[in-house]
């Protein structure tokens, strides 16, 4: 009846003190990943502004509606500054509509809905069809270690195509890509955050730390 | 780890509560044409609820109000890519059945329609959709998440434009919830029966310190100062009924509803988004509402 998610406890794992990570808060699950990252030691900005975006050393871009971020981005004058922080090297990770905004080419958008780029990568909108298609899972993901990954898609997207500057990190067992990376960016179909499951905001941190060591 | 790899799960409560934390920050409109789902995804609508008559029409017209015909429901799933919404009467399992079916996201077990059964709710664990339903207080969202609700909206008085109800609701329910987290564990014995819920949801309210599924706050909400206002005071979102449509300037309002609960904290971009946004629903007083006429009273 009462359905407590169990926190997976952050391991020991070294995660560097003391950086300063964004987390857009345009809408969305903005304080779920504000959670798990100061859970994980960093100190954590809500953004909602141009100028707030500065001072920071990595950004995640959360789970929400993406057409409503895109609008409200733009409507107050973030998704220039967002994209110049993008070509600008600043680490960061989408979850689901987050993903979205950072692929170069989505497809099933609103009419005149942009993304932001920076992955070299085409994603589907809610390619899985209504809520009653969206599914939880477990998805072997090797570069996170042997225990598989517990992930929740919800109107998710998927990566139809990874173009040669981005990787994939996991696919279903159908063979669709669910979870990508280039350079500093990260993006997931589905969502770590509402699951307790730490290793993806560990392994962003980490590129954030050797981001902010360059 | 349960369950093995690749072993799907749909309908759960971990993907039905997603979907409402997904929508989180975001304003879900009432929509009762295809154009007028449009203007809303235009605007900024998280998700649209489609239905036949907005509240304010309802309440005038009067009569049995029903779940929309599946045409029209079709016409705004067809229309917008964000998630659509419908409303099934309380109790009614046949409606909602029917919707799972139409292939919307999300149904709202609705007081704003003729209650089908006036003594049980509708079993919602047995679907695959999540379900959100309207409460006045703890107890009765206490109650409807114990049945299945993977989101609590705050009641309000629908259809009026007066968010006088929609301010007492989400205050209430917030009090009571703050007043639980103090509590000892033999006076939460207490305050379960006290408020006709589980002693564990009670509990575990007393230890979080919040529902265990999101809520959002609605009836009444008119312009970006009372949505913000509904922010402010802890909803994590807002749906507009009749609010939107049944002013002069459904785009622009719709927008500026969207950016005030954004910013819902922020006065300066509240006051500027305010501007210039011609004739909001006239409205009614809830005051002058002869009780029997008030939908908040439906759902027990």
């Amino acid at each position: 009846m009462t359905i407590l998610s169990v926190r997976a406890r952050p391991a020991e794992t070294a995660v560097p003190a003391g950086l300063r990570v964004g987390v857009l808060a345009l809408q969305g699950d903005f304080r779920e990943h504000a959670q798990v990252l100061r859970e994980l030691g960093a100190s954590v900005d809500l953004v909602r502004r141009s100028e707030e975006l500065a001072p920071l050393d990595g950004l995640v871009i959360p789970g929400g509606e993406s057409s409503v971020m895109d609008k409200l981005a733009r409507t107050f004058g973030l998704a220039e500054p967002l994209r110049a922080a993008i070509r600008g090297g600043l680490p960061i990770y989408g979850t689901c509509a987050g993903l979205i905004m950072l692929a170069d080419t989505v497809l099933d958008g609103i009419t005149g809905q942009q993304s932001l780029g920076g992955l070299d990568i085409a994603v589907r909108r809610n390619a899985f069809g209504s809520q009653t298609a969206s599914f939880e899972t477990d998805l072997d993901i090797p570069a996170l270690g042997k225990q598989p990954v517990h992930a929740v898609f919800i109107r998710a997207p998927v990566v139809e195509t990874v173009g040669p500057r981005a990787t994939a990190l996991a696919t279903l067992d159908d063979g669709r890509c669910v979870a990508v990376e280039q350079g500093n960016l990260l993006g997931t179909s589905f969502h770590p955050e509402i699951t307790g499951e730490y290793r993806f905001h560990r392994y962003f941190l980490q590129k954030v730390a050797a981001a902010v060591r360059r | 780890m349960t369950e093995s790899i690749s072993a799907e799960q749909f309908g759960s409560s971990r993907v039905k509560r997603g979907l409402s934390e997904m929508l989180k920050g975001g304003v879900i409109m009432d929509v009762v044409t295809a154009a007028q789902a449009r203007i809303a995804e235009d605007a900024g609508a998280v998700a649209v609820m489609a239905l036949e008559r907005v509240p304010a029409d309802i309440r005038s017209q009067g009569g049995v109000a029903r779940m929309s015909d599946p045409d029209l429901i079709d016409s705004i799933i067809a229309e917008v890519n964000i998630p659509v919404m419908a409303k099934a009467r309380i109790g009614h399992f046949v409606e909602a059945q029917i919707l799972e079916v139409l292939g919307v996201d999300y149904i709202d077990e609705s007081e704003v329609l003729s209650p089908a059964d006036y003594v049980n709710h509708i079993d919602k664990w047995n679907f695959t959709l999540p379900f959100v339903c309207g409460a006045t207080n703890l107890g009765e969202a206490l109650r409807r998440i114990n049945e299945g609700a993977a989101m609590i909206r705050s009641k309000g008085e629908a259809g009026t434009g007066d968010v006088s109800e929609a301010t007492k609701h989400i205050r209430t329910i917030n009090g009571e919830i703050k007043r639980l987290t103090s509590m000892s564990r033999d006076e939460l014995y207490v305050a379960a029966k006290e408020l006709q819920a589980p002693y564990e949801l009670v509990a575990e309210i007393a230890s979080t310190g919040k529902l265990p599924v999101v809520l959002f706050t609605a009836g009444g909400v008119a312009t970006p100062a009372d949505a913000a206002m509904m922010m402010q005071l802890g909803a994590d979102g807002v749906f507009v009924g009749s609010g939107v449509f049944k002013s002069g300037n459904p785009e622009q309002r719709a927008a500026a509803i969207v950016r005030a609960v954004t910013f819902y904290d922020d006065a300066k971009v509240i006051a500027e988004v305010s501007r210039g946004l011609g004739e909001a629903m006239v409205g009614i007083n809830v005051s002058d509402i002869p009780a029997p006429h008030r939908l908040a009273s439906r759902g027990w």
